[in-house]
């Protein structure tokens, strides 16, 4: 499979697992303050796996760390969902659900691949996103049915996350089928949303490009943080 | 006689067998499924490992630990691959090794369920206590000190315990 489609993957759960982290010591309660690292645990554990497949593909003889730590924002293939700043909770759990639901699907779909080092990673991903898309729309359902302020922070977040998912169902030469996903999305995130009485905001015409690799400038800063360690000890080991 | 003996798959997968989960002590790597074939080739032998949580950090550890053991029941080169496919699963946790987890104060996970994969609901099984069998017992967090467990707790005799999540 294509490397710049690998890539895009491997980049999605790279930078999401980077940002949950950010979470370590700040979560509202200890429960929550682990689960977030749990999840970044398994997203980074799924990254590794692409980011090793992708170099492979690529036949230049890049590693996952090379990948990783060694590449700028604009090499980077992630959709701009996943690297916008946390916010609040209520934020970071809306963020997470929209990516979780179409993780599920994406991962689920990909695990039929006829590439079987694709299928592979994708179903050993899925039982992992499976819980993932539990625990967010858990939360979601728990805010957005909460008390008048979760309420509203939680629809203040998805009025700010809603036009950064156009950008997962936009066709383009990297993914000619990205637009097969949204029906079976909507309908999932519309049966959480519903139960949550959360409101879709109306569909703009704003379509982000990270996939392309036109970043907003959050990325910039969260790489700064994920990579000094090795681009200043280049080769360090644990 | 020793040569012949000890340089057999059987004589691999007994070393394999004494060798714990990092995390989990009371249970060895074969009880928990992970090592998925053995070939042994004269001195040379090669395992094949499929990793628990994509993310779990007992990985590297139970690699090197693998060489080290193998090493010294006399193989000269010691290959460790890795397979995800299938992925691996809770139910493939040996049924000796079940007891010795609730033993430790771990409730074994129950059996898989397909129907899970689709609830939106984060949600308690009924669970007993690995104390005082009592079920009635709460979930605390789907999120405990591993990756592989969620937290509870008995509301008989107020204790904490871990359970082994089903995956």
């Amino acid at each position: 499979m294509n490397f710049e489609y690998v890539l895009r993957l491997g980049d999605n759960s790279l930078v999401l697992g980077q940002r949950l982290a950010e979470w370590l010591g700040h979560a509202p309660i200890l429960e929550e303050d682990i689960a977030s690292a749990n999840i970044s645990l398994d997203l980074i554990g799924q990254a590794r796996l692409w980011l090793t497949h992708a170099g492979k593909v690529e036949g230049r003889g890049r590693d996952e760390d090379a990948l990783a730590y060694l590449r700028e924002d604009h090499e980077y293939r992630n959709c701009t969902l996943v690297e916008l700043p946390n916010g609040d909770f209520a934020f970071t759990v809306v963020r997470r659900v929209l990516f979780d639901a179409y993780h599920r699907l994406l991962l689920e779909r990909l695990a039929r691949s006829s590439d079987a080092e694709i299928a592979a990673i994708a179903a050993k991903s899925k039982k992992e996103v499976d819980y993932h898309r539990r625990h967010s729309a858990d939360w979601v359902i728990r805010l957005g049915d909460g008390t008048g302020e979760s309420h509203r922070r939680a629809q203040a977040a998805l009025e700010g996350l809603w036009k950064y998912t156009h950008e997962l169902f936009v066709p383009d030469a990297v993914d000619p089928g990205a637009a097969d996903l949204r029906e079976p999305w909507l309908a999932d995130v519309r049966s959480i949303l519903g139960e949550a009485t959360l409101q879709i905001p109306a569909d703009g015409k704003f379509v982000s490009q990270g996939r392309q690799g036109v970043h907003s400038e959050h990325l910039g800063y969260l790489l700064a943080e994920m990579q000094v360690l090795h681009r200043a000890h280049p080769g360090a080991r644990w | 006689m020793a040569a012949v003996t000890a340089l057999s798959v059987e004589a691999v997968h007994a070393a394999l067998s004494e060798i714990p989960d990092p995390e989990i002590p009371v249970i060895s790597i074969t009880d928990l499924g992970i090592v998925r074939g053995v070939v042994v080739d004269g001195e040379s032998v090669e395992v094949t490992i499929t990793p628990t949580y994509s993310g779990c950090p007992a990985m590297h550890a139970i690699e090197e630990d693998v060489n080290a053991r193998l090493r010294a029941a006399g193989f000269s080169e010691v290959k460790i691959r890795t397979v995800l496919a299938p992925a691996w699963t809770t139910d493939w946790i040996a049924p000796q090794a079940r007891e010795r987890l609730r033993e430790y104060g771990i409730v074994p996970p129950h059996p898989v369920r397909a129907e899970d994969t689709h609830r939106i609901h984060l949600f308690s099984r009924s669970i007993a206590c690995p104390r005082c069998g009592s079920e009635n017992t709460e979930r605390l967090s789907e999120f405990g000190s591993t990756a592989c467990k969620a937290l509870y707790r008995c509301i008989d005799c107020r204790e904490p315990f871990d359970y082994f999540k089903a995956l």
